[in-house]
């Protein structure tokens, strides 16, 4: 089976820092792939290549097959396809939750306001926030804000998902409420790539896990693989620096 | 000091025509011009030098120039050049919404540049296009910001109409240079004028103030 997203020797710099270097990665169908590293990796730069918010200088990314290359694609059309769910939310201030949801819908698939609606309501649902369908943005904790997002983009009903720390902005006590909401979507079988440095879901969630350092992919592997077996220095110095590692050596898998 | 009130009641009716006249000369030019100024103040931001740089080159021109010239050119040249013969009225609405073009433009572009930039891309990355964005997501936004900036403008739009008097558009400045020379008399005129200007400035601001927090 062709994978949804093959990303073939990408390359991204910004001004004479290079970002991003020769980047390769398949992913296939219902796959949830997890990128960890270091901040300044390039996690965020290459999530926002892949949807074309950032211009690689070099390489290709195939999205189903089709090159985001090619000068004749519609960007947005291919964009309307993958959702992406940013570390700040970016919910629209001046419009209601239900608006923030049915707009893309109502004005970029052209879906009728009512049919547009009722997928805002049922998704709205999903998220556990049906009671906050008429309130603005700003009354919303980070939790709530980031479950509003995620239906927001699941509203265009993308073919993948794409996460970008979405987590890392909020109060502890709230993180358990998103990654619950990104567990369902996994087990639905949701084509997802997360950027995160919440290790246990990583392990949990992810079929691959990916790690990232200085724009390289240092090592990619199972879960098992990254985080019991990790291979290359750089990949265990990130793990036990995070106490991810040392947690594990110390407590629930000893060797 | 002696203060004539009578030729004031005398001129009262032609004053209280030309400051119609203002508020209508004010109303049509802060509509054209903000239109005018959308369009160029996108036209500044645009990627292609070619678009740029014909709108920086318009901002330029009527903020760098008096308001006085701009008004005789289009008097004097621009009116008369397009329609044949020149009007008063009409140059005075196309010079002051030439002028403020100018300036909402630049309001414009402050105001959408003010915008983080995730609002943008999460409006990308749901699909939607450039224009969608823009419309949905960042005018509307923006246009709050805007608002005490354009308001401001609007007040200086009021009291710069004062100038289209030296191309006899009859607005209330017309009438009170014509009251000062009948009457030979200097205060009268000027300090009504002046009156007039100020309950119609100050109105307008107080009007923004109630629309600044209605929208907040
Ligand atoms: N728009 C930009 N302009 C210039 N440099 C950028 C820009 N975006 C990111 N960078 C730089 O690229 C590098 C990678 O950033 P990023 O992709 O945000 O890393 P991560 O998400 O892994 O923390 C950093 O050094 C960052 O400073
Ligand atoms: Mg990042």
């Amino acid at each position: 089976m062709d994978p949804m997203i093959e990303v073939i020797d990408l390359n991204k710099s910004f001004g004479s820092q290079t970002v991003l270097k020769q980047i390769n990665l398949k992913v296939y169908n219902q796959e949830v792939v997890v990128i960890i590293g270091p901040s300044g990796s390039g996690k965020s730069t290459f999530l926002r290549c892949l949807n074309l918010l950032e211009q690689p200088q070099g390489g290709t990314i195939l999205i189903e097959g089709q090159s985001l290359m090619d000068p004749n694609i519609k960007i947005s059309n291919i964009r309307a396809e993958v959702g992406l769910v940013f570390q700040q939310f970016n919910l629209f201030p001046h419009m209601k939750v239900i608006d923030n949801i049915t707009i893309a819908p109502i004005q970029v698939r052209k879906w009728p306001v009512e049919k547009a609606r009722s997928k805002a309501v049922e998704l709205l649902a999903k998220v556990g926030l049906s009671e906050k369908a008429d309130v603005y943005p700003d009354s919303l904790s980070g939790g709530q804000a980031q479950r509003v997002a995620i239906a927001r983009a699941l509203a265009m009903e993308p073919k993948i998902m794409l996460f970008d720390e979405p987590t890392s902005a909020l109060d502890p006590e709230m993180v358990g409420e998103v990654l619950a909401v990104m567990k369902d979507l996994a087990k639905e079988g949701m084509t997802m790539v997360i950027v995160t440095h919440e290790m246990d879901f990583a392990r949990e969630v992810g079929d691959r896990v990916l790690f990232m350092e200085q724009g390289i992919i240092v090592e990619e592997g199972t879960p098992e693989e990254i985080f019991e077996r990790p291979i290359h220095e750089r990949t265990k110095s990130f793990l036990s620096s995070r106490n991810g590692y040392a947690f594990l050596l110390q407590g629930r898998h000893p060797f | 000091m002696d203060f004539r009130l009578d030729i004031i009641i005398d001129y009262l009716p032609l004053i209280l025509k030309g400051a119609m006249l203002t508020i209508g000369i004010s109303l049509l030019s802060i509509i054209l011009g903000s239109i005018l100024g959308l369009v160029i103040g996108f036209g500044k931001m645009s990627s292609k030098m070619i678009v740029r740089w014909p709108m920086s080159a318009y901002i330029n021109f009527f903020r760098g120039t008096p308001l006085y010239v701009q008004i005789l050119m289009v008097h004097f040249g621009l009116i008369p050049l397009v329609l044949g013969r020149t009007d008063p009225i009409t140059a005075a609405i196309i010079a002051l919404s030439l002028n403020s073009a100018a300036y909402t433009a630049e309001i414009f572009r402050a105001g959408i540049q003010s915008m983080s930039a995730g609002q943008l891309e999460a409006a990308y990355s749901l699909g939607m296009s450039h224009r969608q964005a823009m419309q949905f997501i960042i005018l509307p936004q923006a246009i709050k910001r805007m608002i005490p900036a354009f308001g401001n403008e609007f007040i200086v739009l009021v009291k710069d109409s004062s100038l289209v008097a030296i191309i006899a558009a009859p607005e209330i400045m017309y009438w009170s240079n014509g009251m000062s020379g009948q009457y030979s008399r200097i205060w009268e005129p000027y300090l009504f004028a002046s009156l007039i200007y100020f309950i119609l400035t100050y109105s307008l601001s107080k009007l923004l103030n109630v629309l600044e927090r209605k929208l907040a």
